[in-house]
């Protein structure tokens, strides 16, 4: 558990936005290397709606436009200033704002970035009206941030956040509370609507939440937000200025001191990492949490929508006779009741990153239904998404699921299929094909 | 451990891309990850991963099948010896049976692994695991004195037709297993049934009798041999398939692991339960009289409930289609058991045309959830 104080990280020097973040963007720059920029000064835009922008968060000077294959942009390297100014986007009060004025501030700071949607996990489109909102109040994941605890100074900024957002549907936001009390029940008194998730992952998960408050039917949109992500807006209303500050949780078993760290959006890895790791041992960084997020080197940064940072050991190891059922259940963890894991619930594995076994055909059945809890087939969805079998993955439910539902289906599988890309380039096909 | 681990990284490189050897790389793995769990860490997606590999999976169902197969290896010695009218210790009865099934099991895997391997090796794929559990399945549904130039003919066909031609493991239509049999079934007639084939030199000696006891209701005789027989394994049959007890002890096992569908299992047991009662109540002939209970334990119906039915390649695959999957294996079963004498093996056949449906099961279990979707898109 990291200790239960928000520590403010050192100085930085370098912050970079990567559009490979945001998925199916294509993205066409408003800067040059060199340019002067202030926080909330646009850095790059989409190409398709040029409405949404991706500004700088921090001042200083455009450092490096880092392309990758096809001259694809990797990743926009801001290098920052000691002081930072922000650009002003005015402060608003969004019970007395139209729809229309909160739309064009969120657009203009850069915020809009939060918001994404469901059916396909990409960023929404402004002029569509979704039929709800929904923000989950927690994070069930692995040794993920426990927002409770790293949001509790930023309650009014949540508040806010909701109003904002109840302003952009004409249906209800939808808070899921997990089964502790916290400030975010009262935050959303009058705003929006609570239902109270009690279980293991992915209790956490807005899919999850979605499936059994209210599911996507085809043809619909649903806008959904991460609970850090609402501050950020609501601090932009409140103060006028973008305030692209995350409070992240810095975990994982090659991590000395678990503790949570006050950073700015897409800052340098080295900074938050420094000194801070186990050396010994060969690590992996993840962006995020062990099931969903990005590997990212020691040269990175942190990603546009991570809350946390999870150093664990590289797993690049042999073991020896390791298929033998029942044996080594303290070391390796397994779901599957080939292993006495169950026995041991209490103990805090350590996981590494070795695969435990190689690809092969999808052979054991209903070991996927057993993670997958919404109204789903999961190994029907995936093979039609293998297939290329649109109107499959329509019939099957494509629009109610993202990558991250199928992360649990990822590590239980015997198979070690890659569900979470097969589920993305599924999408990505739906996208193309049907919009 | 370090030896040969020293010992494999010594010749890997041999076997990479540019090595010499090249296009034997899925040989070598497969010998490689036999011994060790590869070094492989995660590209995409999750980053750490469940221990549990389709290796281990396999490892579990023959672990499950251990007790079957020991008992199968003594009850060969016995059922020769004690028509003989000869009383023999349990390890020498064992011996007697191991020496004789044991080549079976050599010829099984190694012709079976042998084509795996080669199709490996010509398609660029790793050799997958499949094979580990038929590999041992195949000898075990076979009679004791099938010559093994069938049983090799057999597995061939099996893993040529029933399995690689539909691209290998995991996409195969039918069990493997019971593809073997009924080649063998089909071709080698003679020599798969009647009562000579059942117990060791029952061609050649006149006092022993290979008749099974379905071969015996079909002659319309009752059956001789008590229900404790029945149920511990005491009779004449293919190796694997006569001690209920030994095959219970194997279902309880895959069970508690999870890796054997229980749904499949009881739903097989239901449904030739309720074919059996139904056959009773008209009970025109001895086969149709004999009590429905007594059905679950004479022939091939509880290994194939328990390890044939439950392949989950084969089966159905949602958990609404397992049960219909199931209870139609036990119907037929029974019912190609009864009415066909020439076929004391229905559970094959059953397990074999079910196969063929389960797809269709599930096309209309999953319809449903397909229907609740579009209900929910008219209703808004």
């Amino acid at each position: 558990m990291p200790s239960p104080l928000i520590a403010k990280m050192e100085r930085f020097s370098h912050c970079a936005l990567k559009p490979s973040d945001f998925k199916g963007l294509t993205p066409k720059l408003n800067i040059k290397e060199g340019n002067e920029v202030v926080v909330g000064d646009p850095l790059f835009h989409d190409k398709s709606n040029p409405k949404i922008v991706f500004t700088s968060p921090v001042a200083g000077v455009v450092d490096k436009v880092v392309r990758g294959a096809k001259r694809r942009i990797a990743s926009v390297v801001v290098k920052a200033n000691k002081q930072q100014t922000f650009k002003d986007f005015g402060i608003g009060d969004p019970k007395n704002s139209s729809t229309a004025t909160i739309k064009a501030k969120i657009l203009e700071s850069g915020c809009w970035a939060f918001i994404k949607q469901r059916p396909y996990d990409i960023i929404a489109n402004p002029a569509d009206q979704p039929k709800a909102i929904f923000v989950s109040s927690f994070d069930s994941h692995p040794l993920s941030n426990d927002y409770s605890f790293s949001l509790s100074s930023k309650k009014e900024d949540f508040k806010v956040g909701l109003e904002v957002l109840s302003k952009l549907t004409e249906g209800d936001v939808h808070v899921g509370l997990d089964q502790e009390v916290s400030f975010f029940e009262s935050s959303c008194e009058g705003i929006a609507q609570t239902t109270r998730f009690i279980g293991k992952h992915p209790a956490g998960n807005v899919g999850t939440q979605i499936a059994h408050i209210n599911p996507i039917n085809q043809g619909e949109r649903v806008w959904v937000v991460n609970a850090q992500d609402v501050t950020i807006i609501g601090a932009l209303f409140r103060t006028g200025n973008y305030m692209p500050y995350r409070n992240i949780a810095l975990v994982g078993s090659q991590v000395d001191n678990p503790c949570y760290y006050q950073v700015t959006i897409g800052q340098g890895m080295g900074s938050i990492i420094r000194g801070k790791i186990d050396e010994t041992h060969p690590y992996r960084i993840i962006s995020g949490n062990v099931l969903t997020g990005s590997k990212v080197t020691k040269d990175g940064f942190i990603g546009f929508y991570d809350n946390e940072i999870t150093v664990i050991p590289e797993g690049k190891i042999h073991r020896f006779l390791g298929w033998i059922p029942f044996v080594g259940s303290r070391s390796v963890h397994s779901n599957s009741r080939t292993s006495f894991s169950w026995l041991f619930s209490k103990t805090a594995y350590q996981p590494n990153t070795n695969l435990n076994g190689e690809e092969r055909a999808m052979v054991v059945t209903g070991e996927m239904e057993r993670v997958m809890p919404m109204d789903i087939y999961p190994m029907q969805l995936l093979k039609a998404a293998l297939a290329k079998d649109i109107e499959k993955m329509e019939q099957l439910g494509i629009y109610e699921v993202a990558p991250e539902d199928f992360a649990l289906i990822d590590y239980i599988s015997s198979s070690k299929i890659e569900a979470q890309e097969i589920i993305r380039e599924g999408i990505d096909l739906m996208i193309k094909e049907v919009g | 451990m370090k030896f040969l681990r020293k010992t494999f990284d010594k010749y890997k490189p041999l076997f990479n891309k540019g090595g010499k050897f090249e296009k034997f790389a899925p040989g070598f793995n497969a010998f490689d990850t036999l011994f060790f769990v590869p070094d492989h860490t995660t590209k995409t997606g999750a980053h750490i991963r469940d221990g549990v590999d389709l290796k281990r999976i396999m490892v579990t169902v023959i672990f499950a099948l251990v007790p079957a197969t020991i008992f199968g290896m003594w009850n060969i010695g016995f059922q020769h010896f004690s028509q003989l009218g000869e009383s023999k210790p349990f390890l020498e009865l064992l011996l007697y049976g191991a020496i004789r099934f044991m080549p079976m099991v050599a010829v099984s895997y190694g012709v079976g692994l042998g084509i795996e391997f080669l199709f490996g090796i010509i398609r660029g794929h790793e050799i997958n695991e499949g094979y580990l559990v038929s590999g041992l399945l195949i000898p075990l549904v076979m009679p004791i004195e099938m010559p093994l130039w069938m049983l090799g003919v057999s597995v061939a066909f099996a893993v040529l037709i029933g399995k690689e031609a539909f691209g290998g493991t995991g996409m195969n239509i039918w069990n493997p297993a019971l593809v073997a049999r009924a080649f063998a079934f089909f071709s080698y007639a003679p020599s798969m049934s009647g009562d000579k084939v059942w117990v060791v030199d029952a061609a050649t000696t006149d006092g022993i009798s290979g008749e099974t006891i379905l071969g015996t209701l079909a002659a319309n005789d009752e059956a001789t041999y008590s229900v404790f027989d029945m149920f511990m394994g005491y009779i004449p049959g293919s190796v694997g398939e006569t001690s209920v007890l030994m095959i219970l002890i194997g279902a309880l096992f895959l069970i508690l692991t999870g890796v054997g569908s229980w749904r499949i299992m009881l739903s097989t047991v239901l449904g030739g339960a309720l074919m059996g009662l139904v056959f009773n109540a008209f009970g025109v002939n001895e086969l149709m009289k004999f009590p429905w209970w007594q059905h679950l334990l004479v022939g091939g119906f509880a290994f194939g409930a328990v390890f044939m039915a439950t392949d989950p390649v084969s089966a159905a695959q949602t958990r609404t289609g397992k049960w219909i999957y199931g209870f139609l294996i036990g119907i037929f079963a029974i019912l190609i058991r009864v009415f066909n004498g020439a076929y004391p093996e229905g559970v094959m056949m059953a397990i074999l045309l079910m196969n063929v449906f389960a797809p269709t099961i599930d096309h209309y279990v999953i319809g449903a959830n397909i229907k609740r979707r579009k209900k929910r898109l008219k209703a808004t």
